[in-house]
This record gives structure tokens, sequence and C-alpha cells, in this order.
């Protein structure tokens, strides 16, 4: 944890840096347009159950979960990538169910668990879905690469507890592990280096299955 | 995103009497559909009321041997619903058949009903939209109209429907329960529960102000062999060119319904007189009023080929 965390906040504070600068030539046009906005942000207070930790937070109510994780938490793990719903790169779990966090409101998740890829496991102590993913280079940049995990782990979830998909062939058979479930299930999650036919190596070893 | 005021309601007709009360209230669920609209600014509610907690997530056999589905039934639990899949398998194949995984498990039941078009100039708020800005005039007419409506549209409007499961619904002959601001309910038949835009294409559903979404009814089940074939440019998410929900019985008669094609589900119940004529009889009465666009007239053929396809599989 210790080593990511110094790199984390070395290529942060750099990011940050960069960002204030822009911020600083842009400011009074910024103040210009704002002040009626930002003069009566609605609020809201939300507890939410992150990674098993309680955190009681008073929210602009426009706060997405995706923002209150990375913002307000500093979790940033899970990425942003289009906002939209369309890549996946959000998704966490919530009761148990993956999500995208970037189409959800964080008011609405008052007592939710949600577990993000922090929560899943650490440097130390990988999930064995993290550890596939590692073992069979299951990306290049990395940047989806939470989301992926994310989905993947939630996907085993769903076939064990028999959800169907679009390729489940006999709709009243219990739903079962294959590669095609796999690649139809995790059709949400958008890997713009391509590493596909690595992710579907990874999750079908967790599985227990050959790819 | 605009700013908003937000409340969860604690009953059906408190919700709706809260919708009713507050200037430019909406409904939110599982927000799938409503957030990313609100993150453009084509929606800007002024005031958010959570519906979440309604106990609306059930679903329940009915008295003559139907489903009662609670309108906050998510789609992944409506999907793999063991009596949905044994007694209704083209409304489980038509909801795995749409979005992703990730949003399956968002979408309820009413909302997905309400789900708004994705055509490209509905969401690009540069362009002239009478459904985003009534009287501002359509550019989808004359523009990029591929995906659009071959059927049902008018002068002001060619956006399509762009659901999957309210397509199943219709075939099954769905309805659609209601409760009003005055606490009044009412079952409105999914057929009648799209409009076609005529000139008015922003209502796009007989739904009141403030009127509520609780349950979609199902009547028992038909029994024949269920489908729902959904041809798209991509093999996993992504929304309809042409889909087809049927429902064929060991005679070749049946039911069917399309998706992609239209501003609402499509389907001509007097066509499937035709259904064990084949598929070229049954789309001939189904479009025969078609005005498709010079983008989309390739729909007419692919409609007729879908189900062409369904009925070779049905008859296999």
């Amino acid at each position: 944890m210790h080593k990511s965390e110094i790199f984390d906040v070395s290529r942060r504070g750099i990011l940050a840096g960069g960002a204030a600068t822009a911020a600083v030539t842009s400011l009074p046009r910024m103040a210009a347009a704002r002040p009626a906005e930002a003069a009566r942000p609605e609020t809201a207070k939300v507890s939410l159950t992150v990674n098993g930790e309680r955190h009681d937070l008073d929210l602009d109510t426009r706060t997405t979960l995706l923002d209150a994780l990375r913002e307000h938490l500093h979790l940033t793990g899970t990425k942003k990538g289009c906002d939209h719903g369309q890549c996946g790169a959000c998704t966490v779990i919530v009761d148990g169910r993956r999500i995208n966090s970037c189409l959800s409101l964080a008011v609405m998740h008052e007592g939710d668990r949600i577990t993000t890829i922090e929560g899943l496991g650490t440097p130390d102590k990988l999930h064995p879905m993290q550890a596939a993913f590692v073992k069979h280079d299951g990306y290049q940049c990395g940047y989806c690469t939470p989301g992926q995990i994310c989905s993947a782990v939630a996907t085993l979830g769903e076939i064990a507890d028999d959800v169907p998909s679009h390729v489940t062939a006999d709709l009243t058979a219990k739903a079962r592990f294959s590669t095609d479930e796999v690649r139809e299930r995790m059709s949400g999650n958008i890997c713009r280096c391509g590493a596909y036919s690595n992710i579907v190596e990874a999750i079908s070893e967790v599985a227990g299955e050959k790819a | 995103m605009k700013p908003f005021t937000y409340q969860r309601a604690t009953s059906p007709a408190d919700a709706a009497r809260a919708a009713a009360a507050t200037p430019g209230a909406k409904f939110i669920a599982g927000g799938t559909n409503l957030l990313d609209l609100m993150k453009l600014e084509i929606e800007a509610p002024a005031h958010l009321i959570d519906v979440n907690d309604l106990k609306l997530d059930t679903i329940d056999e009915t008295d003559d041997g139907g489903l009662r589905i609670g309108a906050l039934v998510r789609n992944t639990e409506l999907a793999a619903d063991k009596r949905v899949r044994r007694d209704y398998g083209v409304l489980t194949r038509a909801i795995v058949a749409g979005a992703s995984g990730q949003l399956r498990n968002k979408a309820t039941t009413g909302g997905n009903l309400l789900q708004r078009t994705r055509c490209p100039y509905f969401y690009d708020t540069n362009m002239a939209c009478n459904k985003r800005k009534p009287g501002s005039g359509c550019a989808a007419i004359a523009g990029y109209s591929r995906q659009l409506a071959a059927i049902g549209g008018s002068q002001a409007c060619i956006a399509t429907y762009p659901g999957d499961m309210a397509v199943a619904m219709r075939v099954l002959d769905a309805s659609v329960e209601t409760v009003d601001p005055e606490g009044a309910t009412r079952a409105i038949p999914i057929a009648d529960f799209h409009r076609l835009p005529g000139d008015t294409p922003q209502i796009e559903t007989v739904l009141r102000p403030g009127e509520l979404i609780t349950a979609v009814t199902l009547p028992r089940p038909i029994g024949g062999t269920h489908f729902y074939h959904k041809v798209r440019d991509r093999a996993s998410y992504a929304f309809a060119l042409v889909s087809v929900a049927a429902i064929v019985r060991d005679d070749g008669s049946g039911r069917v319904a399309f998706g992609g094609v239209a501003p609402k589900p499509w389907r001509v119940e007097a066509a499937e007189a035709d259904m064990a004529r084949g598929a070229k009889a049954v789309t001939a009465r189904a479009f025969a009023d078609a005005r498709p666009t010079a983008d989309n007239r390739f729909k007419l053929p692919l409609a007729e080929r879908t189900l062409d396809a369904v009925l070779a599989q049905a008859r296999a």
C-alpha cells in the first residue's frame, strides 16, 4: 500500500499543479459566470458504507456516487471514463451487484454497502481476480482495469446467482460459466487497449475453467 | 447539471402528490437514463422524487394466473425470475438483449418503459429537435436517419422508442398500473401507453402530470415458443436497428411486435392473422403505412428477414 500511495501522491500532485495553473488564467471569467449557481448549492446528508467503513457526508445533490468516491473520499481507484454509463470504467459493487457509479447519485445510496477496487484487495493481499489480471496481463494502460475487475467479480456472482444472459441457450436451465458468457456479460466494460482475450483468460482462471 | 432539490417518497400516493405539487419535479428510480440526460441538461428537473423506498420491488402471481411486476423490480431480477423464464421467455430474452449488466442492475421496470429516444438530434443540444425543444423543428428528417423511425413518425419527429423490454411487454399484452396525485389508480393497456408523435412529440406517453407507474401486469401465459431477435451494429450492448419479439404456436399462428422501427413498440394485430403464411405476408401488412427515409429504408426488408429467421427457427 505504502509504495503506491507515494507514487499516487506525487503523480496527483503534478496533475493538481497543472490544473491550478490553468485555473488561474481563466479565473476572472469563471468567477463572473458562477455566482448565481454557487450561491445556492442544494445539499443533502448521506451515510455511505464503503469497503466496510461508514462515511457521513454532506453533498451537493448533483454529486454522483463516482464523484463522491473520488473527490470526497479520495478513493481514486474507481475511474471516470465517459461519465455516461457507456464505458464501465466507474464500475463498483453495491449490495452485491455491479453498477455504473457515474449514473447514480450519491444521495441515493443511504445505507448501501459499496465495494470499490480498494475494498477487493490490497497490493499485499490481492483479490484472486486482481492476481489473475496481473498473471494474464489483462490490461495495457490499466485505466479500465479497476472497473473490469469489479465487473468481473460481480459477473461470476451473477452466474452463481443464476442470472441468464443474451447468450444463455436454455432459459430454464441454471446459468453456467463459459467464455461466451463472459464476453457477453462483460460487454459493458470497454478496453481501448484491446486486452479482451487476456481479460477472458483471467476471469476463466478465477472461475476454475479453461479459457 | 442544473441544481435540484431531492426528497425520498414514502408511499406511491405521497410520491404522486409531491410530483403534482412541486414545479419541475421528476421521479427518479434507477436513474440510468435520467442522469445521463441531466448531465447534458436535456433534462433539468428542479426537484427529484426518489421512489426507491416504495417497496414496489416484488413479482407476485395474480388471481387470474398472470404476474404483477412491481415498478421497481430491476431488469436483472425480472429477467432472472424463474416464472418469467418459464412462461414469458420473450420478456427475459428482450431484457438481456438490452444495455449492459451494470445498467440492467439499476434499470427498473417502470423506468425502462419511460426510456427516452436515442435520436442523435435529441441528444445534440445544438440541433433543432421538437421533442427536446417544441417548435424548434426536426433536424433528423433531412439528416442522418439510419437509426430512426421507418413507420409511425410525423412531420415533427421520426425518433424511435429505443427499448427492448417494452417490445416484449407489447407482444404479451401487458398492462401498466398507475396512481395519480389524487390517489386514483388505473390500468393502461401497453398498446395505449406510448403515443405516436403527431405534432406533440415531447409527449411520449399517456401518463398525466404526477402520475406514477406502480406495476406492470402480465396476463396468464399463452404458451408457444418465445423469441426475441435483435439486429444491431455490435453483437452486444447496442440499440436495435430492428428487433422482433414473437410467440409462435405449433400450428404456426402467433403474435409478433417489432422494435427499433417506430416511436413505440410496433405491433399490428391484424397482420398476425398471416403468421402461418410467412414473414413476407406479415410484414407487408404490419408495415403497410411505412414512410421510411432514404437512410432507413433498409429496415423494412431487415424486419421481414429477421421475422423469417424467427419463423424458420420456430419450425426447426
